[in-house]
């Protein structure tokens, strides 16, 4: 299995340990957590279109495989209610080199950022509020089209 | 001809509905086309900024057409990651 999106935690390690088992042509390993943020925050909420969601990340994950040498990939997104500190995604990729791990990992998440459909909405002191989309992450998934 | 029509985040909470069945009017034959027609009867959709649409769970331009038995969705820009 590829891509899920789940309201239970997962665990990194096993994760990461899991993208290079058996395989002895896996050379690189790289992987990204995302976490939920404190300060004023008390909790977050991720709504997210069910069937699209899959759709859409599985979409970014074989765009991916299209352009660098990959082995293994692996994305979690949570969705439900969450705390500061608590795991929100996971992105993980192997390939024999680092580069296109490194690089493949940072496309996924660049553009999991712009095109898969999840919202958060922000509890804090005040009130719910729903975080607004930031131009800086459009700016990242565009750099990946401007050629490589 | 109808349309199912999904709302979700800010925009459903908005609508006060996450989900409708929408008679598609005689000629509205794009997203934007039923965005126009919906905007006539809901300010929610009338102000909300940079609405985003997705057709039968494809991320899709204003232009894309729709028919009758479509998922037609609007929502806000997204904030997952």
């Amino acid at each position: 299995m590829t891509v899920s999106v789940q309201e239970t935690d997962f665990d990194c390690g096993a994760e990461v340990a899991v993208l290079s088992a058996g395989d002895d042509e896996a050379g690189a390993v790289a992987s990204f957590v995302g976490l939920v943020r404190g300060g004023e925050i008390l909790a977050m909420t991720l709504e997210h279109y069910p069937g699209m969601t899959e759709q859409a990340l599985q979409k970014i994950v074989d765009q991916a495989r299209q352009r660098w040498e990959v082995r293994r990939v692996r994305v979690i997104h949570r969705v439900g209610r969450l705390a500061p500190g608590d795991q929100i995604v996971f992105v993980g990729v192997s390939s024999r080199h680092r580069g296109d791990a490194f690089a493949a990992c940072e496309f996924i998440m660049d553009y999991l950022k712009t095109q898969a459909p999840f919202w958060k909405k922000e509890e804090t002191p005040s009130g719910g509020r729903w975080v607004d989309a930031r131009e800086s992450d459009e700016d990242a998934a565009r750099r990946w089209s401007g050629g490589n | 001809m109808s349309v199912k029509v999904l709302y979700f985040a800010g925009l459903r909470e908005a609508m006060g509905r996450s989900a409708e069945s929408v008679d598609l009017p005689a000629g509205v034959t794009t997203a934007g086309g039923l965005r126009d027609c919906l905007a006539g009867q809901h300010e929610a959709i009338r102000t909300a900024k940079n609405l985003r649409v997705a057709v039968n769970q494809q991320m899709v331009g204003l232009d894309a057409p729709v028919a009758d038995g479509d998922e037609v969705a609007f929502f806000p820009p997204v904030t997952g990651g």
